[in-house]
This record gives structure tokens, sequence and C-alpha cells, in this order.
């Protein structure tokens, strides 16, 4: 799982207000490497949680990202492909996704995560 | 295997050996690639550009297989973990996409407005389903549609290809939807073929200001004069008064016994060819 999905996901178990972000614990990472598309990675940022994907990142071990988004970011192409990295290039292999406030676990297995609820789970 | 939803439930019937036929069929990979592009095309994004696009039902990965190629990146969620798991190893690690094991059905559960488009192949046929007695349909598609609406971006497009069983299914989904927030409605590609007939459930989250003529309906394909197929009112055999079909051999001629030999050797079945004596008059018997 990438961490562009973490970022996006949230949880819909029920009884559940905020169920984001998702707490996410990695045993086994994988480091690959996807192309990096500088435009689409601008188009996103927009769209993700900055301070959630840092704190990610970090609990991964990825440290690189700047505390706040550079003020010129628009020509700072470093950081994009340091956003980039943390998106797309840090594959959880194995690990468990957690939702803050049910303590619902989410297995993290063979990169894929289990997000299968139950209907008596669900609002 | 016509309708593979009445056999089992998706995540029993693609099991590992049926997921792996699926993944290494080429009649399938040729289906899914083609529907695929059509969706691709049916998003109506500006050419060039990459957009994060959600694939529901994505099994392993051949759709988003298409939606790379065309530099799309993509999270897909699937409820039959053998299918993705192939999809994984197929994928390889430079992939541009993400799958999640989730089943469509308990919501999609994305932040709002996170997705640039949608596309379903083959899948929401599954949702009319019931398989288990704590799953109500109706109770189901709503969810789906609720929460796939609060997902998408104003003025995304989702499209699903997908195999009703009969009208009131379609109904029944495109209520729904309606019912979600989304316009939009039903397009079918060739609907004079048969084979070729295949329907696209085109959906707008909503749209931006001055986006108006952009949301219009897309133009189904094979509905054009010429593509369809003609009703021919004259008969292709006409008989004869003696009731021979014109143009071809009376029946037992000689040529027609040649004609039957010829057959029969062909199809491999016992056969005394053709001789001298073959269709011979044998003249008057006592």
């Amino acid at each position: 799982m990438k961490l562009i999905t973490h970022n996006m996901l949230q949880s819909n178990v029920k009884g559940v207000k905020n169920g984001y972000p998702l707490g996410i614990r990695a045993t086994k990472l994988v480091i690959v490497d996807v192309p990096c598309n500088l435009e689409y990675v601008k188009n996103i940022l927009s769209r993700i949680d900055y301070a959630v994907l840092r704190l990610a990142a970090r609990a991964l071990g990825y440290d690189e990202l700047p505390e706040e988004i550079p003020k010129e970011a628009q020509s700072n192409e470093d950081f994009f492909n340091r956003v980039h990295h943390a998106l797309y290039n840090i594959e959880v292999e194995e690990g468990v996704l957690v939702c803050q406030e049910s303590g619902r676990e989410f297995n993290i297995k063979n990169g894929i995560p289990d997000m299968l609820l139950k209907e008596n789970e669900v609002k | 295997m016509s309708r593979p939803e009445h056999v089992n439930p998706p995540e029993i019937f693609y099991s590992k050996d049926e997921a792996k036929k699926y993944a290494t069929s080429n009649r399938m990979l040729e289906i899914q690639t083609k529907m695929s592009e059509r969706a691709l095309e049916l998003l109506n994004f500006p050419v060039g550009s990459s957009k994060l696009i959600l694939d529901i039902g994505c099994g392993s990965g051949l759709s988003g297989k298409v939606l790379e190629k065309h530099g799309h990146f993509w999270i897909g969620l699937d409820i039959s973990r053998s299918m993705l798991d192939i999809g994984k190893t197929v994928r390889g690690e430079s992939s541009q996409g993400d799958t999640l094991e989730a089943d469509m059905g308990t919501g999609i559960s994305f932040r709002p407005g996170t997705f640039d488009g949608c596309i379903s192949i083959s899948a929401l046929q599954w949702l009319c389903e019931s398989n288990s007695s704590d799953q109500v349909p109706i109770k189901r598609i709503n969810r789906f549609f609720n929460s796939l609406y609060g997902c998408m971006i104003r003025g995304g497009r989702c499209i699903f290809q997908f195999y009703p069983e009969n009208p009131k299914q379609v109904e029944l989904l495109t209520t729904a939807a309606l019912k979600a927030g989304f316009t939009g409605g039903m397009l079918v590609d060739y609907p004079n073929s048969t084979k070729a007939k295949k329907y696209f459930l085109v959906l707008f989250a909503g749209m931006l200001p001055g986006q108006a003529l952009h949301q219009q309906m897309p133009v189904a394909l094979g509905t054009e004069e010429g593509s369809s197929i003609k009703y021919e009112s004259d008969r292709k055999h006409t008989k004869d008064k003696k009731g021979q079909i014109k143009g071809k051999p009376a029946v037992k001629s000689k040529e027609w016994i040649k004609n039957k030999k010829e057959r029969r050797t062909r199809q491999g079945k016992d056969t005394v060819g053709p001789s001298a004596y073959t269709a011979r008059n044998r003249g008057p018997k006592f």
C-alpha cells in the first residue's frame, strides 16, 4: 500500500464520526521506483492532507518532508520530488491500519490492506 | 457460466484458480481492455493529462493497465483477494496503481473530493445480489452511490460498464444513483447487436460552473445507420416448383453425392471416397 492511498482512506466503521486519518504501523517496507510526474504531483498536492502525509512518512522512516509546504512551492522541483517519493515510492508490504476512534484494525498483507467490513459494522 | 453472480459470492467465485484463468485468458484480456479503453474515453479527460482514478472491481488490474498506459494514476478496490494478489505480481513495482481489498456494498471509504474520475468494468451487477442473509441489495446500492458521490470531485465522471440482468436492475441502479445526487444515465453501445452490445452507466457528480456543456451525455457507438444489421426481407434460397433450391445441385444427383462425400471426409467421418461408380445408374433390374 502506498501513502497516497493512506492519505485518502478513511474509516467508515459504524458510529465513527471522523475516521481520518488512520493510524499506520509497518512491519515490512519496500522502496519502489515509480516514475515521477511533476504536473500530477502539483495537482494532487491541493487534495492531500500534507500534515497527515508528513506524519505517516515519518512513521515509516522518511523524514525529508519540510514541516510546511514551502511558499514558492510551484517552482520548487525538489520539494515535489520528495512529495512524490513519499506518496508513491514507499510501499507498506506488511503492517496494520488502525481506526483511531473505534480501534478497528485493518491488516496489510502482501501490500494490500484488507478493508472488508461486515454488514453490521457499517452505517 | 452465463451469470457468475448466481453461482457464488464474488470472493468465492473468483478463487485462486478462477483468478488465474481470468488473468491468463487472452480473450478476457482483449474484452476487458477494450471496455476499459471505452470507459476511459467516456471519462473525457483532456489529452495528455494525468488524473487520479478510482477503479471499482479492479480484479487483477487489466483496466488499471489501460489507465496507466494513458498516464493516469489509480486506486483500485476488489473483493477477491486472489485476484488482487495476482494483479500485484503482474503489475510489478513501478506501477502507478494501488489496490485495496474492499466490498463496494459497504461503502467507498475515501475522503471527500478525492477522485477525478471513476471506472468500473463488469462489477456493478454483483451489487444487485444478496450473498448472505444480512445483505440487503437496495441498502447496499444506496450506500454505495451515496459514499461514491462523496469521494468524487465536483464535475467528476463515473463510468460503469456492467451486465444488467433485466430492465428492473437498470432502473434500480439509475434511481439509486440519481437519488444520491448524480446526474446522467444509461448509454448503450451497439444497441442493435446481441454480442457487441455494451451497457454503460454514465454518471456526473455535480458540475462546475461553466461546465454545463461539458456534461452532456456522450454519444453511443454503433447507433448510426449502416453499422446495424439490416433486415433482409427476401429469402436467401428460393425454391423452384419441384422443391429444389435454386443454384444448388439437385438432391441425389451426382454433384450432390460428391459434395456430400467431400463434406463428410472433411468432418472426419467414415466415408467411401468417390470412384468411377459413384452415383452411376445401376440399370434395370428384374
